[in-house]
């Protein structure tokens, strides 16, 4: 089946998810959540499996950390995979772990070359012991890091020349990180290399109540600028790309979020 | 700001004031785990006194696993030790039952041997037979506390805010998970050393004669029997043969 549009899937929506049926549907889960031994969690997304496809979405292997990545959790990932028979895995282009020490975000590097060969081959090593591609995703960011040597649309498109990894576009991290950091998120758009590009992120931010920031909350609808960067991402694509609507917080009724889905496959439908 | 900048300040020296932002993330994430792990513990005190006091434990002990369901291994003892609620001294045991019920969630699945399973031994056979505890069983006793009825009351109902037709008595919990939902019910002091002494390998028998030592008044029949009831063990083996579930 070809995928369409797909929402971020959570316990709460585990029976609508698995009794709807739409074109190119498919649902996306925090991989970590489901690297349980057994239980009603395992059984859940193996029932939405059967009937849907699944997207494993890492947030745990610290691929641009100073090390390879938890041998341990590499093996469970690996496990999982095995076990669900995902559509798509994906992880970060950033670090969450350090001298033992696990931080739960999505945190920056100077991306500077020696950091290229670092990465380059912790995401070699995880797609020889899953056996498969993955795809790596742009984080938000939120602070200027100094002694980057790579713009990171140079960085990703390295990655994926070096390792054949695929890339996961999250335009709403572009929208966020170009407004935090002052950039320009459609040029960023335009310097993505799409070729290699195999799914994308859509979510919505927040207002930080201390500084003029933008947050990557994931806790409210897609903003309009958001749709618009997505339309023009599209345009340049030429071809409809696996979409994510991405909800970790506030997460509202099942229909709202296949609403907001409904409104990615129409943008699909026009690339 | 410099990498090494980024980590101090991650990890505590106030920096740059967008370093909150990852600061607020992290804490976020570790604490929001917290909550979901130790929900009883929650109701009991509040989300707001939990939240800040989930604060002073990340601090001293962070997360070493991605996998936050299980974030919080020594959260039970530093509630035992944490001064500020020296007047609630059932947290400990409250958080202790918390994270056995994750645990149980999250275990392996496995058949639970069978109510029947022991009932054509002869005596001698089965004080020989050792009973391996099922991959899901968590059990825990606590003396002088009522904590499992504290625990279950909360599970249960949700209101536990009425602690005053509790008896204050020691108790214990067995927590079992035979199908997809954790069950639980109350475990004696000697269905406790039972099971315990079953763990730790030893025949019925010698099972037996610990939990005697332990509870003189244990009904030792009852107590095996609402083990097995309760799909507390996953297999039995005998010197000879082994029985599968």
């Amino acid at each position: 089946m070809k995928l369409t549009a797909g929402v971020s899937l959570k316990p709460q929506h585990f029976e609508e998810a698995e009794r709807t049926r739409a074109d190119g549907l498919w649902f996306e889960v925090h991989a970590e959540n489901y690297m349980v031994a057994g239980g009603p969690r395992l059984a859940w997304l193996e029932r939405i499996r059967s009937c849907h496809p699944v997207s494993l979405h890492g947030v745990g292997l610290s691929l641009a950390g100073d090390g390879p990545p938890d041998a341990e959790h590499l093996q469970r990932l690996d496990a999982l995979v095995r076990r669900i028979e995902p559509v798509l895995v994906s992880e970060h282009l950033a670090w969450s772990r350090r001298e033992g020490v696990y931080f739960p975000d999505l945190l920056p590097f100077p991306r500077t070359t020696s950091a290229l060969h670092r990465m380059a081959a912790n995401i070699e090593l995880t797609q020889q012991v899953l056996g498969r591609r993955i795809a790596i995703e742009n984080p938000s960011h939120y602070l200027a890091l100094d002694g980057h040597e790579w713009s990171e649309v140079d960085f990703l498109r390295e990655l994926a020349v070096r390792t054949g990894c695929g890339l996961l576009l999250d335009v709403n991290n572009v929208f966020v990180s170009a407004h935090n950091l002052g950039g320009d998120a459609r040029a960023y758009l335009d310097a993505f290399p799409v070729a290699h590009l195999m799914e994308v992120h859509l979510a919505g931010h927040s207002v930080d109540a201390n500084t003029p920031l933008l947050i990557d909350s994931h806790d409210a609808p897609v903003s309009a600028e958001v749709w618009g960067l997505y339309r023009h991402l599209l345009a340049r694509a030429g071809r409809p790309v696996p979409t994510l609507i991405e909800r970790d917080d506030r997460v509202p009724a099942f229909d709202e979020l296949l609403a907001e889905r409904e409104l990615a496959g129409h943008v699909e439908a026009l690339a | 700001m410099t990498p090494q900048g980024f980590v101090q300040g991650l990890l505590g020296a106030p920096g740059h004031p967008a370093m909150a932002v990852y600061r607020n993330t992290v804490m976020k994430g570790c604490i929001d785990a917290l909550e979901a792990n130790f929900s009883s513990v929650v109701r009991l005190v509040g989300a707001d006194w939990f939240r800040s006091v989930a604060a002073l434990y990340v601090a001293e002990e962070p997360p070493r696993d991605a996998r936050l369901f299980t974030y919080g291994g020594g959260f039970s003892a530093f509630l035992g030790r944490f001064e500020p609620a020296a007047d609630m001294p059932y947290l400990e045991g409250v958080a202790l039952l918390d994270l056995l019920w994750v645990e149980s969630l999250t275990a392996v699945d496995a058949d639970a041997l069978r109510a029947d399973a022991l009932a054509g031994l002869a005596p001698e056979a089965l004080g020989g037979c050792r009973l391996i505890p099922h991959p899901a069983a968590r059990w825990s006793w606590h003396p002088g506390l009522p904590i499992s009825t504290l625990w279950s009351r909360n599970r249960e109902v949700g209101d536990t805010t009425d602690l005053g037709d509790i008896a204050w008595q020691g108790e214990g919990l067995l927590l079992t998970r035979p199908g997809l939902d954790v069950q639980w019910c109350r475990l004696t002091a000697g269905g406790a050393a039972l099971i315990t002494a079953c763990a730790q390998g030893h025949a019925l028998a010698d099972a037996a004669a610990a939990a005697l030592t332990e509870d003189p008044d244990c009904d030792l029949a009852a107590a095996l029997a609402l083990l097995l009831e309760q799909g507390a063990f996953a297999a039995a083996s005998t010197s000879s043969r082994g029985l599968e579930p």
